[in-house]
């Protein structure tokens, strides 16, 4: 059985908080079978990042670097991937469940003959069977699965933001750096990236917000969302979506929160006019505290919340705001 | 044009919790009373790109899924919303097949019904929220694959793709034929209309069993599983469900800071 092998990501000349999770889950992992962790950069001018994940517990940073490799084309991304691991033979594989790895990760499975589990948010390990056992949520998060697998085949696993504090600096290590070069046979390429399109972001990551103020079909309209980002202002929270102000386009896209887009944890979540429908709730079911005001006393948010105000948003947030505003005084 | 879309029966996602039930042995969710099954959303989207190319493009859709007689709601559905043709792949070895085991008997089935230019799945199924059999099928069909869908148009000999991202998306060319696995912000899919659900009524659904795809049974059923399910159980994290109630909503809203700053959020 060989080592472990993270796929890290990056922002800008850093790796990704993402990636610090997965070294956290990675050195666990590492420990419990002992063997050794790998984490593989690909990209261009690697310098930074990969100088800080080799002080971040890892034992060997593999670094792939052509000015082909920064974009974000995940045919490529997979060739090259795969031909690392049938260089090096990892017996597991670790993504984040992110752009990156919920694409990328079926396509190495299905690439080295190995198995999968996407999204997972703990796993074990039984010693005595040599199987890993993979915690990951299903049914939109209403319940919990979970998947041993044996490790006789190379596995790849993808792990949810969040499910794991990110790695911190540990002052006496210091990994290895190992440029390496991956052989791409272009002509294998099909797809053709055409172009990259993403929003500048505004205010607060919604992944590194400690309070989030969530807006949903019930705010009605874009108008709505101005109280939201006033409650939001005084909370120094950053603004969510659900899918309904999304597709009315009464928000950006690129601020929804659920299973198919933002995964946040933060210590304080308060849905406003939020239903509480599964795809969303599965986005934000690890916060600390949930907090729904909705008018609809049979939402069915409030069975999912620590605290419900039954109310109009409109009569509800002012007072609220104002009672914060005068609380932080 | 030959379209071919995969679709899948599953239990209805949209039911409240409290309907929700597992089984004592922690191995099934036990089907809702009363509440039939539906098409997978992210399937039934993916059947609405395939009628939109349709429109534009014309050719033949088929529709797969894996199932018993059961599943022929699912598959009417899809005929109803102007799907041409639909095929069920029913037989015992089928059964309890992992995600790669249901892409090797998509992709038997798929080369069994000849020549096709486009494959759509959903992004992923609204039960078991894998999202991977789009990805594993494009792998052993061999075609280029774009996941995460959004809008697919034809030019030439190539499909031009948008694909959602995080915070944006991306727009590759694609050769034909490809694997699309088509994600909810292509938008609400169209309802049957009368019509489509006469002809759709009138319509057979043939059944077709691995001897007629020529599937190796060593690679499907529950055999040739690459995980095994130990448990599903609840999330154990309970959420206190406190109404915070008041005279007024000055009241109201105080308690709720009070709340908020004993729980050390604020």
């Amino acid at each position: 059985m060989n080592g472990i092998l993270i796929c890290g990501e990056l922002k800008k000349d850093r790796i990704t908080s993402v990636s610090k999770e997965l070294i956290t889950t990675g050195k666990r992992l590492a420990s419990v079978i002992d063997r050794p962790l790998d984490f593989l950069l690909i990209g261009e001018n690697l310098g930074n990042a990969a100088a800080e994940a080799a002080s971040l517990e890892v034992d060997r940073v593999l670094k792939a670097e052509d000015p082909k490799y920064s974009e974000f084309h995940p045919e490529r991304l997979a060739n090259i991937i795969t031909a690392v691991c049938r260089k090096r033979e990892p017996s597991i594989i670790i993504l984040g469940q992110t752009d990156l790895g919920r694409d990328i990760a079926p396509r190495l499975a299905a690439k080295l003959g190995g198995g999968v589990c996407l999204d997972c948010v703990d796993f074990s390990y039984d010693g005595e069977k040599k199987e890993l056992i993979l915690t990951k949520p299903v049914y939109g998060g209403f319940a919990l699965a979970q998947w041993a697998i044996s490790l006789h085949l190379p596995r790849v696993v993808t792990m949810r933001p969040r499910s794991a504090e990110p790695a911190e600096h540990i002052p006496s290590h210091t990994g290895t750096i190992e440029p390496i070069s991956i052989e791409v046979d272009e002509s294998q390429i099909r797809s053709q990236l055409i172009e990259t399109s993403s929003a500048e972001k505004k205010g607060i990551n919604l992944e590194d917000a400690k309070v989030i103020v969530a807006g949903g079909g019930g705010i009605g309209g874009k108008e709505g969302f101005e109280l939201i980002q006033e409650l939001a202002d005084v909370l120094s929270a950053a603004v969510g979506t659900t899918r309904v102000p999304s597709d009315e386009n009464w928000m950006p896209k690129s601020l929804e929160i659920g299973q198919t887009g933002h995964m946040v944890s933060p210590g304080l979540y308060i849905a406003v006019g939020v239903s509480g429908a599964p795809q969303h709730m599965a986005g934000c079911t690890s916060s600390d505290i949930i907090v729904a005001i909705n008018k609809d006393p049979q939402a069915p948010i409030f069975g999912m919340a620590d605290y419900g105000i039954v109310g109009d948003y409109r009569d509800t947030l002012p007072i609220l705001i104002e009672k914060l505003k005068a609380s932080k005084e | 044009m030959n379209i071919i879309v995969c679709v899948k029966q599953i239990q209805d996602p949209e039911i409240p919790l409290s309907k929700f039930k597992l089984d004592a042995e922690g191995q099934h969710v036990v089907p809702p009373e009363g509440i039939p099954p539906v098409i997978n959303p992210y399937d039934e989207q993916a059947v609405e790109l395939a009628v939109r190319i349709k429109e534009k493009h014309e050719g033949k859709i088929t529709v797969l899924t894996i199932g018993d007689d059961s599943a022929s709601p699912v598959v009417k559905h899809a005929l109803a919303m102007g799907a041409d043709e639909g095929i069920i792949l029913k037989d015992p070895v089928f059964e309890d097949s992992d995600s790669f085991g249901t892409a090797y008997i998509l992709c038997r089935a798929i080369q069994k019904t000849g020549k096709f230019d486009l494959v759509l799945c959903g992004r992923q199924a609204a039960d078991w929220d894998e999202g991977l059999v789009g990805t594993i099928l494009a792998e052993y069909l061999g075609s280029p694959l774009i996941t995460l869908v959004e809008s697919a148009d034809f030019s030439g000999d190539r499909w031009r793709v948008k694909r959602v991202i995080l915070d944006g998306y991306q727009i590759f060319d694609v050769p034909s034929p490809a694997v699309l696995t088509v994600s909810h912000e292509l938008g609400p899919p169209r309802l049957p209309s009368g019509w489509g659900i006469i002809t759709a009524s009138k319509k057979e659904i043939s059944f077709w069993d691995a001897q007629k795809i020529e599937a190796d049974p060593s690679k499907m059923g529950s055999g040739a599983s690459r995980k095994k399910l130990v448990r599903l159980f609840l999330p154990s994290r309970k959420r206190k469900g406190e109404k915070i109630e008041g005279e007024d909503p000055e009241e109201t809203a105080n308690r709720l800071v009070e709340k908020l700053k004993e729980a050390g959020v604020l």
